[in-house]
């Protein structure tokens, strides 16, 4: 009987070993542990065995039949991960093959330009103001120190609505300014992005509408160096932390002192190129210091309060922003721009 | 402003390479735009002399020169220029040398001789005889070059002989010597035969082409020599005579070898400068040389006009001068020149004008222009034999007046137009140009010298309403410094006593209308140092403000007359700035009180509905507010329709875009079609613009933006499109939001663009939001496309109202639910939207959910009806439903459906 157990178990274990299925392996099992298996068949002659043989012999059995499920365990487990195997290398892809396509619409690369100044100047206490377009000459001219026979008031430059020239598209968003200094409360800190309007015939660099920020802040106090110091923080922000700007002396109606504000060429690095005209630099915005009139016609006393103003076109931004090299694209609107962005 | 550095450095010397000369200016308010060298283009010209000249050997009309250009051996250069001679001086471009426009010049071999440059032309070094009026070239009329055009009837003999007749006194004639006459003459030693026998004569010709050798006509009554015009001949005939050849020098003090870009001016350079409006005093070489001078800390060198005068004759007996428009002439101011020779100007002077773009005309119109550059102070010159009565009248024309400017040009003037006239009839447009009636010309005797000063406004509206802007008028329109018309005027006297040009009658006729007192301002260090943010010290502001000719005395801060800019402490702390330079300002950061910065709830909805619109694949894009008014009409609505009331630009670009919109979806619907004519095939756009209601405040509009998306393109159906705004009004948490048939009866105009049986009415509540639908095959068809094209326009305020509460948390269900799905048939009128009402009003409480599943139509169903099915979710909050509960809902649900809208259990 030790015999037959012994090579029960030998047999067993290579069988086991050798299954390459399953079921040959359910099989197996059936054949060898089964009710009617070879090892239940040599246990049923237990009963012939003397009584002092028998406990070694069921230790002997028992120790077989827990090799036996042993081996059959792992017999089991390798098949299976042979079978996962395979299934995994059957069910491979080929990753090169496009996803399927989710479409996501794209912002308009103006506004993506747009956005991002915006949440500078948030970030800086300023508030959005969005106002009128069809406006009155008086907040566009008059109360911006543009008065009666200013050249920008001429026909040939400014879309009007009536004869007398009281209503107009307006050509800048400065009379955002005036609009706030009559309605906020001092101090003020706003931009306001919107569109204007000029006679300019529609070419590369001209359209008859655009889109201008205009900014502002009135305080007690407020200096030039301030105006520098914030235009300097957000240029830094908007073009990188290295760029060099360059404020010079210019004129604007509604602010004295006046200047434009440069940034160093991209392109050389202010040795001179043709993007930069050879000049180094690049013109950005106009800024200044409020006009004291332009306080007092709103009725602040530019001895107690001053401000500064700034203003600039939202196409060069974005034109420059993404390297787009003509402004009839920006409101051309083919798709195949649009989602460039 | 063009501004000659030659030029510039009579009043200050800036000595400083050209770049460098640019950033200071800009840095100190003048801004440069580009510096042009003007001899730039030319490279390794000199001037030569030519030592001698022969006949080339190979060819009827091409000389070998030996030319000394100053250095080593003589160079041979071949020309085929014939106005030259031994002994002229004349440009030479060497070998591998530049010319304007790029021009290469190297030796070569020209018919087998060997030609070491070019000897050049006035166009080749692009000049003209204006520059140079002494290098006009006559040409004779060569015996020995003629051609004749029918060679079998020649009318010069091929033999021809010197003695014979061509016509009356015209003889031809043997050329045995040619000597310089000086002043471009040359004399002339001519053989030639008549009936007494051989005979000469000696002559001066300006005729340059002449050398021994040649043959030409002689007539002997004039003795002359003739040109192709005395001989009446073509061109062609004489194809080497022409009036054109090597630009033959003649220059004091030059010599072979020398640059000739001195010589032709080609060493200036010029600085354009953009001038702000403000500054028109910047625009003369006086004003620029101010700030250089203030710019670079040089000394300003200022010149006190001095005239002689003593002309014959009293100027009050000459000339009288009324300005009855007083208030457009704040300042008039003449004098008068007699026994006026006209010619041409110096050279220097022609240069100047020429370095700054003016072209030279003669002496007494290039000193008025010269006098313009230079003092700012447009000046006009009229020719006083013309001036009916000696009397000039300043006043606003006549309407209907007609006068011819200078140019040609006649124009109809009005009331608004001011005019220079005499007691009969306008001379000159005042401040724009001349009249053709009194314009300078060649016997001008008499000259009235103009000096004005004019209402800015008025010369600028009157150049626009006549197209003319002109270099006076641009000056005057930005308001001139009326003291400065008497300086200049004294400068062109003396100018044209230092030409020789004329003589000047003593006094001036000046009459002042409004001249104003000077500014007289409060020197206050302590305001310029808290507006600019600086210290400054006073000494230093003090500094500044003298170097810009404001005269400062205890405090107080003369303002120059130039300066009308300068009227207040912000504009005199503007002065400090520019030159205490703006990068010398510190970098300060916002102090004071703190603002709370954002964006408002309008704002914030823009954005949410701009991601939203994106979320669902659709692009943004930015249209013109303006369009045209046929876009109405393109879109269907009819001509009364009332949404047409529009504001109309009254000078707009173009008929396209001369209304304000009232409807975006004309703009929406052109970017689809310019789309579609690309050929893009999937595209899904949208736009939050505004539309411009008229009826808005103080005459203005109501400007209310609406949300308007637009599709077309592969699986783009109704359905499609209905989903992306179901799922924008999903994420503004629309509430209670509703598609309702559009109906023509019902909606008018605002649906006429779409499908009639595939548009609707968006509602959230009883509000209507805006419309959504296919686009009326007619309207797509009027912008080009032969598609689907789908639409939507909700109003922004409307969104912004049906915008539901800030989502607030709903347990999760803790009981399962059941699910039942139903079929029931229903007349084809019956629409879903009535059944699932149905559906929700029929449940009794345990409903949950309802989402139709499947519309059918077809066998097993009557024509006229279609089978609809839904799938319902109930569920209890509280307990486990039982199967008997779920099916009473159903049964009540059915029983509704039955009742209200005819549909039965299928």
């Amino acid at each position: 009987m030790r015999e037959q157990l012994a090579n029960i178990r030998a047999a067993a274990l290579a069988a086991f070993e050798g299954a390459q299925s399953r079921v040959d392996l359910d099989a197996l099992r059936v054949q060898y542990l089964g009710k009617k298996g070879e090892l239940t068949a040599v246990l049923k002659q237990m009963g012939k065995l003397s009584a002092e043989e028998r406990p070694a012999m069921g230790q002997l059995a028992n120790e077989v039949r827990a090799a036996l499920e042993n081996a059959l365990d792992t017999a089991s487990k390798k098949l299976e991960e042979a079978a996962l195997e395979y299934r995994l290398k059957a069910e491979a892809v080929d990753v090169t093959i496009p996803g399927k396509p989710v479409t996501v619409g794209h912002r308009h690369p103006m506004y993506i330009a747009l956005d991002e100044m915006k949440e500078i100047f948030i970030g800086m206490g300023f508030t959005v103001l969005d106002g009128p377009e069809v406006e009155l000459s008086e907040l566009n001219f008059d109360r911006l120190n543009a008065g009666e026979g200013h050249p920008s008031r001429d026909w040939s430059d400014t879309f009007y609505f009536d004869r007398d020239e009281r209503v107009m598209l307006r050509s800048q968003t400065s009379p955002m300014q005036v609009r706030a200094m009559d309605s906020m409360p001092l101090p003020i800190r706003i931009i306001a992005p919107g569109r204007v309007y000029r006679k300019d015939e529609v070419d590369a660099t001209h359209s008859p509408m655009f889109h201008q920020v205009e900014g502002m802040v009135i305080d007690k106090g407020v200096t030039m160096a301030d105006l520098k110091g914030t235009l300097n923080a957000v240029i830094k922000k908007m073009y990188g932390e290295d760029t060099q700007t360059r404020f010079r002396p210019h004129h604007f109606p509604f602010t004295e002192p006046s200047c434009e504000v440069d940034v160093q060429c991209h392109k050389c690095g202010g040795a001179g190129c043709p993007t930069c005209k050879g000049e180094g630099w690049i013109e950005l915005l106009g800024a200044g210091m409020i006009h004291p009139h332009v306080l007092e016609m709103a009725g602040i006393d530019p001895e107690v309060y001053s401000g500064w103003a700034f203003g600039f076109g939202l196409e060069r931004t974005a034109m420059r922003r993404f390297k787009i090299d003509d402004l009839r694209l920006i409101f051309e609107n083919d798709v195949r721009f649009l989602e460039q962005f | 402003m063009d501004l000659s550095r030659k030029w510039l450095n009579e009043f200050v010397t800036v000595d400083v390479p050209d770049r460098e000369f640019a950033e200071a200016m800009t840095l100190s308010g003048s801004k440069v735009e580009g510096t042009t060298d003007l001899g730039a283009e030319i490279s390794n010209v000199v001037v030569g002399k030519i030592l001698s000249m022969e006949k080339h050997p190979n060819s009827d009309h091409m000389w070998v020169c030996q030319v000394d250009v100053g250095a080593g051996e003589p160079v041979q250069i071949v020309t085929g220029a014939w106005n030259i001679h031994e002994g002229d001086l004349i440009p030479v471009a060497k070998d591998n040398s530049y010319l304007p426009g790029g021009v290469h010049i190297t030796r070569g071999n020209l018919r087998g001789v060997k030609s070491k440059g070019m000897l050049c032309s006035l166009k080749e070094l692009n000049l003209d005889e204006r520059d140079f009026p002494y290098a006009v070239i006559t040409a004779a009329a060569l015996l020995n070059d003629y051609h004749p055009i029918d060679p079998d009837k020649p009318s010069i003999p091929a033999d021809v002989r010197p003695g014979h007749k061509i016509y009356g006194p015209v003889v031809a004639a043997a050329v045995e010597g040619v000597k310089p006459a000086g002043s471009g003459l040359w004399t002339c030693v001519l053989t030639y035969t008549d009936k007494d026998g051989p005979t000469g004569a000696v002559v001066t010709t300006p005729c340059q082409n002449l050398h021994a050798g040649d043959m030409v006509a002689f007539n002997t009554s004039t003795a002359a020599v003739c040109t192709l015009a005395d001989l009446h001949a073509e061109q062609r005939e004489f194809p080497h005579c022409i009036p054109d050849g090597i630009f033959v020098l003649q220059e004091d003090g030059i010599a072979p070898g020398d640059d000739i870009k001195p010589v032709i001016n080609a060493d200036d350079r010029v600085v354009e400068f953009e001038i702000t409006p403000n500054r028109p005093d910047c625009l003369s070489v006086i004003g620029l040389a101010r700030e250089a001078a203030a710019t670079f800390d040089k000394p300003l060198r200022l010149h006190e006009p001095v005239v002689r005068g003593g002309a014959e004759g009293s100027l009050p007996e000459l000339l009288d001068v009324e300005t009855p428009a007083a208030d457009l002439v704040p300042r008039y101011t003449a004098r008068m020149v007699r026994n006026v020779k006209i010619a041409p100007s110096p050279k220097w002077m022609r240069e100047r004008l020429r370095a700054m773009g003016v072209r030279p005309i003669n002496n007494i119109v290039d000193i008025t222009n010269y006098v313009m550059l230079e003092y700012g102070q447009p000046m006009h010159a009229f020719d006083y034999r013309y001036v009916n009565g000696g009397k000039i009248i300043v006043r606003r024309a006549a309407e209907g007046e007609e006068l011819t400017t200078l140019d040609g040009q006649v124009h109809t003037l009005n009331h608004n137009h001011l005019v220079i006239a005499d007691e009969g009839r306008a001379v000159g447009l005042a401040g724009i140009m001349g009249g053709l009636n009194s314009e300078i010309v060649a016997d001008t005797a008499d000259v009235v010298f103009e000096s004005a000063c004019f209402d800015g406004t008025c010369i600028r509206r009157g150049a626009l309403a006549l197209g003319m802007r002109t270099e006076a008028s641009a000056k005057f329109e930005k308001g001139l410094d009326p003291l400065n018309t008497l300086p200049a005027v004294n400068r062109a006297c003396e100018l044209v006593e230092m030409l020789g040009a004329g003589e000047v009658v003593d006094g001036v006729i000046d009459i002042l209308n409004d001249v104003p007192q000077p500014t007289v301002l409060k020197l206050e260090p302590d305001k310029i140092n808290a507006l600019l943010g600086t210290d400054v010290p006073e000494e230093e502001m003090v500094r500044i403000l003298r170097k810009l000719d404001f005269a400062v005395d205890g405090g107080q801060v003369t303002v120059p007359s130039w300066r009308g800019d300068v009227r207040r402490m912000a504009d005199l702390a503007e002065e400090v700035a520019r030159f205490h330079g703006y990068n010398n300002i510190p970098v300060t950061l916002m102090r004071g009180q703190t603002t709370q910065g954002g964006y408002s709830p309008a704002q914030k909805l823009e954005n949410r509905l701009g991601e939203l619109c994106r979320d669902c694949g659709y692009d943004e894009i930015i249209t013109y507010s303006f369009i045209s008014p046929t876009a109405y009409d393109k879109i269907g609505w009819s001509r009364d329709c009332a949404m047409r009331n529009s504001f109309k630009i009254l000078n707009p670009l173009g008929e396209d875009t001369s209304i304000m919109r009232t409807t975006t979806l004309p703009s929406m619907l052109e970017i689809l079609a310019r789309n579609w004519s690309y050929r893009n095939k999937n595209v899904k756009l949208y736009e939050l613009g505004r539309v411009y209601l008229p009826g808005g405040e103080r005459g203005l509009a109501n400007e209310s933006k609406v949300l308007t998306l637009g599709a077309y393109g592969e699986g783009m159906d109704f359905f499609a499109f209905k989903g992306a705004i179901e799922a924008v009004l999903k994420g503004i948490r629309a509430v209670d939001v509703r598609f309702e048939t559009a109906s023509a009866d019902t909606w008018g105009d605002s649906v006429a663009p779409y499908h009639p049986g595939r548009a609707a009415a968006v509602f959230s509540g009883s509000d209507c939001l805006g419309f959504i639908g296919q686009i009326h095959p007619n309207v797509a068809k009027n912008y080009g496309v032969d598609g689907e094209l789908y639409c939507a326009e909700l109003s922004f305020d409307e969104l912004a109202l049906a915008q539901g509460p800030d989502a607030e948390y709903i347990p999760l269900p803790k009981y399962p639910s059941v699910d039942r799905d139903i079929a029931v048939v229903c007349d084809e009128s019956v629409t879903v939207g009535t059944l699932e009402e149905t559906i929700k009003k029929g449940a009794k409480g345990l409903l949950k959910h309802v989402e139709l599943f499947d519309i059918y139509r077809g066998p097993g169903i009557a024509p006229g009806k279609k089978s609809v099915a839904f799938s319902l979710t109930l569920r209890a909050d509280d307990r486990s439903l039982t199967g008997e509960e779920a099916d009473s809902d159903v049964k009540s649900i059915l029983e509704a459906l039955e009742k209200d809208c005819g549909a039965v259990l299928r």
